[in-house]
């Protein structure tokens, strides 16, 4: 499968692909901006992602949340999300409405300031601290995820603090920092613009010279702090968390190279060795054999700066202590390190890795994310077309060069949640 | 920098449901194919008409441990095998029970697709539910219900479902079954089930992709041609409500920063005349983010991060239900506005905007809810579950812009009612109790997390 690429970029820097699909009369439109949680500077931890609830409530000709209704209106559907190091919004379209989402987004992109109120920041501050009591505070295990970054990544590090943010920095969150962060980071010369689907390309160019052009370019973004890390972590590193959870659940974190570099991929695919699909290893010796875990899988984080992660993350069965379930996870890495990876369970991954690739690709929004997501990682859109190959080229002992050199427990980093009533060496 | 006046839309382009065609083997299997050539996948899905409310009583919770376990084995294959077997193809069967039906599925790419099958047929006929295995799927559910009593949101609904329906029916107790009747599970059940329930003339094979009707056709003959099987009935059991009375229920989660909160009462059944009418009233009501709950408790009062209402669809009555997740605090202050929007719902019509809003917005998304294989074989297994007509994707568009105000209010009036409303949080009820009492919403009950009501003595 081939995607259609074709690049440009506008004079004030905005980026722009653009990727014909006419099967169903539906066109989707993907911007990235090139700013995430690791931009937020310090006492501003969850900024980067309130700022995106802010981008929902009005610019200078759309009113408060008239985005959502006029989007929806046209049958449309909308979203946006934030990551560590990006910000993406996004709407789905019947094609003939394909230039209500670039007027949209343009407007937002040229004139957010003149309608932000700070009752319209403070209901939104309020909303994003509901999200965190809804997704972190009050789910079982739901810390994992601020808590594997803060143990991964040194204290200085753009990924180590908390995307979500801390109920204090939420608070300190002001007017003046939205119109600086806007200034800075939201301009056409740091962000993706993609156009997938049913469209007339020399109508969508005119469209988006029409409504972007204008735009004036920032006047240059502060660079990250230094991202390199060191391959390993040179010693292990390891959190116990007593939760009020009914079983334990350990996650391993790897550091391996970031996405996209040529180390990457033995990673990527090796995690699908260890943990993706019934016949993969963790599942197969936890969940089936020992039946010890009621869930087991392996990923990694995607990271395309610094560092990536390579996660295993396995929950146990009520009644497994954690010692047992830490030592039977810790187990099956060994045995990946000592005895490396047949051409078997290679080909396994290859194949699920091929069908889930097509799949996750049949709606023109997952497109447009993809594409959006390589010119904004890779800096360049039509690297999205090599990436079954580049999986395919890896071999086992690539793979299991790999484990041996990036999976050992001078490379690991171990959060294990316990029931709260239990006691756990730390 | 000026810009431009807000664009009206172009002209539209034509969207078609892909074709469906219909046909039935010899021994009742039926068989629908939706060409989608675009890519080189297929999705098969097969429906089979054994859902949780064909369980025999005291055996609630088989058929999603049947489901789960027909990858566990078939003839020579352990469950290890077979699965690996799928993967190297690329693919993972799915499948799982509903309240009306039990499905497998799988997406595979389209050279792949006769071995793939020719597996997925063993699976779904004759699979060999080895014991062991049998126990280890049972008590994964069983530690599962054990892991959700400490999950606040599968908790609250789970919990709603069981204070709404009578004990007598099988609507109170959760789709997977409760840890009462999950753990007198086994082979033995499961086996049972299977043969009584799984055969070909109640089985749907669905076949979307890049797939001619021919080819799908003789697939299916030559896989399933010679299955032969019992044709059990299916009888509904009676949905009942629990009481038709106001009540309140707070489910204890002590020091909990917020309360899941669930509010509602018995819907209708899939079939009722007014199914689209009250799609778009519940699109008005609380089905969107633009829809009145949620601007009123997310972007008016900012109890919460999103608020949201739905009727769930069965071929009996299942419940209809306000969903939210408010900070402690405004607990009993988020009941109060949640009823004040389905009186005001109920009170006076809709304005035309509004409606225009929602039936736009159902109509409009059509094309983008089935640009994958998987969305369009639900799509049609659904269909087949609730014998919908067989041009409802093709009139669809057309029934929903066709709703009226005057319908919405009507529908609203009819199938919202606040005399017997449930209401059911999940959160710190000592903190809450007081608030959510002087709300005078029936008797306050308040009830440990352990507490299944359709198991309690």
């Amino acid at each position: 499968m081939q995607i259609p690429v074709d690049t440009y970029t506008l004079p004030n820097g905005l980026r722009v692909i653009l990727s014909e699909d006419h099967a169903t009369p539906v066109v989707a439109v993907n911007l990235w901006y090139h700013v995430g949680s690791a931009n937020e500077r310090e006492g501003r931890t969850g900024f980067a992602h309130l700022f995106e609830h802010m981008l929902f409530q009005g610019s200078e000709h759309v009113g408060a949340n008239e985005h959502f209704e006029l989007v929806q209106r046209a049958g449309g559907t909308l979203n946006g999300s934030t990551w560590l190091d990006r910000t993406n919004y996004y709407e789905t379209m019947p094609s003939h409405h394909l230039e209500l989402a670039l007027w949209l987004e343009a407007d937002r992109m040229a004139r957010l300031l003149p309608t932000m109120t700070q009752e319209n920041l403070d209901t939104q501050r309020d909303v994003v601290k509901n999200e965190r009591r809804w997704s972190v505070d009050n789910q079982p295990y739901g810390t994992w995820w601020e808590k594997l970054p803060a143990l991964c990544f040194p204290p200085e590090h753009p990924f180590h603090h908390s995307l979500i943010g801390s109920m204090e920095d939420l608070s300190a969150a002001s007017l003046e920092d939205v119109a600086e962060f806007f200034r800075t980071f939201y301009t056409p010369d740091n962000a993706v613009l993609t156009i997938a689907g049913d469209f007339d390309p020399a109508a969508a160019r005119e469209m988006v010279a029409r409504h972007f052009g204008p735009i004036p370019p920032g006047t240059g973004r502060p660079a990250l702090p230094p991202m390199a890390v060191p391959p390993t972590f040179g010693a292990p590193r390891r959190e116990v968390v007593p939760d009020a959870v009914v079983a334990s659940r350990i996650f391993l974190a790897f550091r391996i190279p970031p996405a996209g570099d040529a180390g990457w991929y033995p990673a990527s695919l090796l995690a699908a060795v260890l943990g993706n699909g019934e016949g993969s290893r963790l599942p197969r010796a936890l969940v089936r054999e020992q039946a010890i875990a009621s869930d087991a899988g392996a990923y990694t984080f995607d990271l395309a700066k610094g560092s990536d992660l390579l996660i295993v993350d396995v929950t146990a069965r009520p009644g497994v202590t954690p010692e047992a379930l830490e030592a039977a996870v810790v187990a099956e890495v060994e045995r990946l390190i000592a005895g490396g990876v047949t051409a078997e369970e290679r080909e396994r991954a290859l194949a699920l890795l091929e069908t889930s690739w097509i799949a996750g690709l049949q709606s023109a929004g997952a497109r447009a994310d993809k594409l959006s997501q390589f010119a904004t990682y890779r800096g360049e859109a039509a690297l999205v077309n090599d990436e079954p190959a580049r999986h395919a080229a890896v071999t086992p002992e690539a793979m299991g060069a790999f484990a041996r050199e990036r999976l050992g427990p001078e490379n690991r980093a171990t959060l294990l949640y316990v029931p709260r009533a239990v006691e756990v060496a730390a | 920098m000026t810009a431009a006046p807000r664009p009206g839309p172009g002209a539209a382009r034509p969207y078609e449901f892909p074709t469906v065609h219909r046909v039935a083997l010899a021994n009742g299997l039926r068989v629908i194919v939706a060409p989608m050539p675009r890519l080189p996948l297929v999705t098969v899905l097969a429906l089979v008409d054994a859902g949780a409310v064909t369980e025999p009583a005291g055996r609630e919770g088989v058929a999603s441990l049947t489901a789960r376990t027909l990858m566990e084995g078939t003839g020579a294959l352990g469950g290890v095998a077979l699965a690996e077997a799928f993967e190297r193809l690329g693919t993972m069967v799915e499948a799982w029970a509903d309240w009306d039906a039990s499905a497998a599925r799988f997406t595979v790419t389209r050279s792949r697709l006769e071995a793939a099958f020719a597996q997925f047929a063993e699976v779904v006929r004759a699979p060999s539910f080895p014991s062991a295995d049998v126990a280890r799927r049972r008590d994964e559910r069983l530690a599962d219900l054990a892991q959700q009593l400490a999950e606040p949101r599968g908790l609250a609904d789970e919990r709603f479902d069981g204070f709404l329906y009578d004990r007598a029916s099988r609507y109170a107790r959760a789709l997977g079954g409760s840890t009462r009747s999950v753990t007198g599970l086994d082979d033995a059940a499961v086996r049972a089930f299977h043969a009584a329930g799984y055969g070909p003339s109640v089985t749907t094979l669905v076949f979307v992709g890049d797939i001619t009707p021919d080819a799908a056709l003789a697939l299916a003959e030559a896989r399933f041609g010679s299955w032969q099987g019992p044709a059990r009935p299916v009888a509904l059991p009676p949905a009942i409500a629990a009481s038709t009375g106001r009540r309140t229920v707070l489910v204890e989660k002590p020091a909990a920063p917020q309360s899941e909160l669930r509010v509602g009462h018995l819907g209708v059944p899939r079939a009722h005349p007014d199914h689209l009418a009250i799609v778009v009233m519940n699109a008005v009501l609380g089905g969107l983010f633009s829809s009145r709950i949620n601007l009123n408790l997310r972007e008016r009062n900012a109890f919460t991060y999103g608020a949201s209402s739905g009727f769930e669809w069965r071929r009996g009555p299942g419940p209809f239900v306000v969903s939210t997740a408010v900070k402690t605090e405004v607990t009993a202050r988020a009941v109060e506005e949640i009823l004040r929007e389905i009186d005001a719902m109920r009170a006076a019509p809709p304005t035309a905007d509004e409606v225009s809003l929602a039936t736009a917005y159902l109509a409009g998304v059509f094309p983008i809810r089935f640009e994958s294989t998987a969305a369009v074989a639900g799509a049609l297994a659904s269909a087949t579950t609730f014998g919908l007509p067989e041009d409802w994707f093709t009139r669809y568009r057309d029934l929903v812009r066709a709703v009226t105000p005057a319908q919405v209010h009507a529908a609203a009036q009819q199938h919202l009612d606040p005399s017997r409303l449930l209401v059911l949080a999940v959160g710190d009820a000592t903190a809450i109790e007081d608030a959510m009492a002087a709300q005078g919403i029936g008797t306050v009950t308040r009830v440990p997390a352990e507490h299944d009501p359709a198991e309690a003595p």
